[in-house]
C-alpha cells in the first residue's frame, strides 16, 4: 500500500481523547454493512456518527452497533431533531444508551436546506453543556454564532462548509479562515458539504482541526477508495497549514540568478 | 390499561415494570434507553418504575445515518 505519511506530532483531542486522525466519518447512505466497514477501515478514522432513533416495535432488528469496529469512539449524534427540545431529549437518551457523555448536536431548521437552527442550538448547548455533556454542535460558519457556542461550554465548533450531502465543498473559505484567526485556540472541526480530496485538504489548509463526512464517502462510486483519498487530503491539508505556506503574489519571482544565462 | 409506546396506543397488563415492558415486546435490552413522559430512565431503575395508564414511553437504539431529507417528520 502507501508508505506512511510524515506523522504530525501533535493530536486532535475532544472529550479528554486524544486522536491521530482527523477524520471523522457517518454511517449513513451505504449500500451494505461490508462496505461501510470496509470505507471506515481505509478511512483510518477513530470515531463515527450514529443516529438515535425508536425501536421499531413490530420486528426484531439486529444491533447496529455491532457492525461498527469495536475501536471506534462513537459519537452519537440528534440527527432530525428540529427543536431545542427534541435534541436535548434524544442526548439524554444517547448518553443513557451509550454511557458517553459526547453528543454531536444537530437541530435542523428546514427540511429542504438541512441548515441548522442556530437558535435552537444555541438553547439546546447551553442546556447539555450544563449537564456535563460534551456537545459538538453542527452550525453555519459564523464567527458569532461560534463564540457563542463556545462560551456556552461547548469544547469545539462544527461550522458547516456546504449543505448537508451537497458535496459542494467549502462555500465560505474566508469566513472559515476568519474563524480559526479570531478563535486562534478553539477547536474548529469542518462539517457538512465536502464532496471530493480536495475539499477535505482545503479545510485543513484554512486550519480546521478536523473534518466530519460521510455522505462524500458513502456516496462515491467506491467509496473505500474515497475514504482513503480523504485520509491522504486531510494528512496532506494539515501538514501543508503547519509547514505554513508561501505567501500568493501577483506576480512572477524568478528561482534562479538573473545573470549568467548564455545569450 | 393503554400506554404510548414509540407513539402508538399499546394494552397491556397492570403491574408493568420496564423490564416486563422491554421483554413483552421483544426487545433486546442492551443498546437502548428508555424515556418516561419525556425523561430518561435510567437502566438501574428500570426495575423500580412501574408503568400507569396513559404513560407516554420512548424508546430508542442507535442506526446509521445523520440529518438528510429522507426522514420522516
Amino acid at each position: 500500500m502507501s508508505t506512511p505519511a510524515v506523522a504530525t506530532s501533535d493530536k486532535f483531542e475532544i472529550g479528554g481523547r486524544a486522536f491521530t486522525s482527523r477524520l471523522i466519518i457517518g454511517t449513513g447512505k451505504y449500500r451494505t454493512f461490508e462496505e461501510m466497514k470496509a470505507a471506515h477501515r481505509a478511512s483510518g478514522a477513530e470515531m463515527v456518527t450514529v443516529a438515535v432513533r425508536r425501536v421499531p416495535l413490530d420486528r426484531s432488528t439486529e444491533s447496529f452497533l455491532d457492525h461498527l469496529d469495536p475501536s471506534l469512539a462513537i459519537l452519537p449524534n440528534t440527527a432530525g431533531c428540529y427543536t431545542a427540545e427534541e435534541a436535548i431529549r434524544t442526548a439524554r437518551l444517547a448518553r443513557e444508551a451509550l454511557g458517553t457523555d459526547l453528543i454531536k448536536l444537530e437541530v435542523i431548521g428546514d427540511q429542504t436546506t438541512l441548515f441548522p437552527d442556530n437558535e435552537q442550538t444555541l438553547e439546546a448547548a447551553r442546556v447539555l453543556a450544563r449537564e456535563g455533556f460534551i456537545v459538538l454542535p453542527y452550525f453555519t460558519d459564523d464567527l458569532i454564532m461560534a463564540k457563542k457556542l463556545l462560551d456556552a461550554g461547548c469544547p469545539a465548533v462544527m461550522p458547516l462548509a456546504a449543505p448537508i450531502g451537497s458535496g459542494l465543498g467549502i462555500q465560505n473559505p474566508a469566513n472559515l479562515r476568519i474563524m480559526r484567526e479570531q478563535l486562534p485556540d478553539a477547536t474548529i472541526i469542518v462539517d457538512a458539504g465536502v464532496g471530493t480530496a480536495s475539499d477535505a485538504a482545503i479545510a485543513m489548509e484554512l486550519g480546521a482541526d478536523a473534518v466530519l463526512m460521510n455522505t462524500a464517502i458513502a456516496e462515491a462510486r467506491d467509496s473505500a477508495k474515497m475514504a482513503q483519498a480523504m485520509k491522504l487530503a486531510i494528512e496532506a491539508g494539515r501538514l501543508a497549514y503547519e509547514a505554513g505556506r508561501m505567501s500568493k503574489r501577483l506576480y512572477a519571482s524568478a528561482s534562479s540568478p538573473l545573470s549568467g544565462v548564455v545569450r | 390499561m393503554r400506554i404510548q409506546v414509540n407513539g402508538e396506543p399499546r394494552e397491556f397488563e397492570e403491574n408493568l415494570s420496564l423490564p416486563k415492558l422491554v421483554a413483552e415486546l421483544n426487545l433486546k435490552p442492551e443498546q437502548i434507553a428508555i424515556e418516561l413522559n419525556h425523561n430518561v430512565v435510567r437502566r438501574s431503575q428500570w426495575e423500580n418504575t412501574l408503568l400507569q395508564a396513559d404513560d407516554k414511553v420512548e424508546i430508542v437504539h442507535f442506526v446509521g445515518g445523520g440529518s438528510n431529507q429522507r426522514q420522516a417528520r
